[in-house]
């Protein structure tokens, strides 16, 4: 009997280490360690961060879900792996970290014969002065949505600002990004128009001032490095698009914006062009910069090889091209096909954790040598892919041999649905939704705009908004395992 | 003035495009929308087939 570790039970971690134990059986087994008791369908937190959903309905108990799936679930962090075993072990192992309540700050030690590197980013909120609480987590000026718990947060403190509006009190509501090297600038683009829907049912947009920060070059670069989709019969830039929807609900933009500090009530920043600003704001949503979670490596006789392991951003290494070239030559084949790690053939990283050889869109910095360009996405449906794949390479591994073929999943070669609520209302909230196919363009295939536009295309409407819905619904009951699971696909 | 034309007077708005009435209407029509659901649907699908 083999050991797979599975590190992470996000999108990425939960879907290697499901399929992997159904395909496996009880021959093999499989072990997730994860530090959080629940799972939670971020996308949804959206609703959430506007009070239109509780934290119980994007969020389910992991325990009796890998229970029923035959998974060994430890609730504790990854602290070390060590790839080679150590002096008192020929096997690898990870270390780990209890964090489940009456075990916490427990270490134990789990050996595995492959592991799978999936534990998401951890929030750099400290990335930037005030952001975060000096202790790595959300500070007190301004709110998230990153976990459902940011989320709730965030609905109390719009609460209370529309009722400060009710009062005769004029808010400046400010959402993006809270740092030059950010990523996810989806979650804050649903944001902010879920926060401008909810001002407009209240009857107190007009006490309103709404305004988005990012670091994106050009509104709709979404880290992608923008995109152009079919609009009406159109072929246009996403550009067009989002500015368009922003114009249309009067939400005001400070784009090429690296956020430099927080205080309360007040954020400065550093353009493109070198200057520097400040924006005042009563009620702020500022998505943190990701990083590496901080796992160390060590070799067979302690000595640290985290340097060899990940890279310098503190994501794993795999089967990308590393090689530091210009803009002008990246290429699809850059980007990773089977997540393995190329210097141990027995662990694999997927979804958030795994580095990217470069950014997708065009680097950018400012005239003092702050760069300000958005990161690359992994998040949602390429998590989802890149993990299934994975937990069929290592199954085949498994059950095959080492000589297996490894599956691929490039994500120049996949695509990635994004759908953008605003509103709940099954009648009355609309959605844009966009499909991109592939997420990194490649422009030897596709010359022009690198990408499919029979299957880039970008619409607003109730249609989109139904999507979201049973979007919300179906991943849940999949990640549920309740029967047919296997049939949705990721 | 129409609706639409409110907001071009914002300096930052005044290059871009905004929806009229017609196009904001399409947005909520109940059959428009059905349709556009199932052609999205089948898009996202075909999308998905070919990722995997």
């Amino acid at each position: 009997m083999a050991r797979l570790v599975v590190l992470g039970g996000g999108v990425a971690g939960h879907t290697t280490a499901t399929f992997a134990a159904k395909w496996l059986g009880s021959q093999h087994e499989v072990v997730v360690v994860t530090p959080n008791a629940k799972w939670n369908w971020i996308p949804s937190n959206i609703w959430v961060g506007v009070g239109q959903m509780t934290k119980e309905e994007v969020t389910f108990d992991l325990a009796p879900v890998y229970a029923k799936a035959g998974i060994t679930y430890h609730q504790a962090k990854a602290v070390s792996i060590n790839p080679e075993g150590s002096d008192s072990s020929e096997k690898p192992f990870v270390t780990i970290e209890y964090t489940q309540e009456g075990k916490a700050g427990e270490t134990e030690v789990v050996e595995y014969d492959y592991l799978v590197n999936a534990t998401g980013p951890k929030l750099n909120f400290d990335a930037t002065p005030g952001l975060g609480d000096g202790n790595g987590q959300l500070g007190e000026n301004t709110v998230s949505v990153c976990t459902a718990d940011h989320a709730v947060h965030a609905s109390h403190k719009l609460a209370e600002a529309v009722e400060k509006m009710k009062g005769g009190t004029r808010q400046k509501f400010l959402v993006g990004t809270g740092h030059g090297m950010c990523t996810c600038q989806g979650a804050a683009f649903e944001y902010i128009f879920n926060i401008e829907n909810e001002l407009r049912k209240a009857g107190v947009r007009d006490m309103a001032d709404v305004k988005w920060i990012s670091n994106e070059s050009f509104l709709g670069d979404f880290g992608m490095g923008g995109l152009h989709m079919k609009v009406g019969g159109y072929v246009v830039s996403s550009k067009l698009f989002a500015e368009s929807l922003y114009a249309e609900r009067s939400i005001d933009w400070l784009i090429g914006a690296h956020t430099s500090k927080v205080e309360n009530g007040k954020v400065e920043y550093e353009l493109l062009d070198g200057s520097k600003g400040e924006e005042e704001f009563d009620f702020a949503m500022l998505i943190p910069p990701f990083a590496g979670v901080g796992l160390k490596a060590y070799d067979k006789a302690g000595e640290d090889i985290t340097g060899t392991v990940f890279a310098p951003n503190g994501f794993m290494k795999v089967d990308a091209d590393y090689t530091a070239k210009p803009y002008a030559e990246w290429k699809a084949s850059d980007w990773p096909r089977t997540y393995q790690n190329p210097t141990y053939s027995n662990m694999f990283a997927a979804g958030i954790a795994f580095a990217p050889p470069h950014l997708i869109s065009k680097p950018m910095k400012s005239p003092n040598g702050t760069p300000i360009n958005p990161t690359p996405p992994r998040t949602g449906m390429p998590s989802g892919i890149i993990g299934k794949a994975v937990a069929h390479s290592v199954c085949d591994l498994m059950t095959k041999g080492e000589n297996a073929h490894l599956h691929e999943a490039s994500m120049a070669e996949m695509g990635a649905a994004c759908v953008a609520s605003a509103g709940k209302g099954v009648f009355t909230g609309t959605a844009a939704a966009m499909t991109v196919y592939p997420v990194v363009p490649d422009f030897e295939k596709y010359p022009g705009t690198g990408r499919d536009t029979d299957y880039t295309f970008g619409e607003i409407g109730l249609a989109g908004h139904w999507i979201k819905h049973i979007l919300h619904f179906l991943f849940i009951y999949k990640a549920k395992l309740n029967p047919g699971w296997t049939l949705i696909p990721e | 003035m129409k609706e639409e034309e409110l907001n071009f007077e914002k300096e930052q708005f005044s290059l871009t495009m905004i929806p009229g009435k017609f196009a904001r209407s399409m947005r909520t029509c109940l059959i428009w929308q059905f349709i556009r659901f199932v052609i999205i649907n089948v898009k996202m699908i075909i999308v998905v087939g070919k990722s995997h």
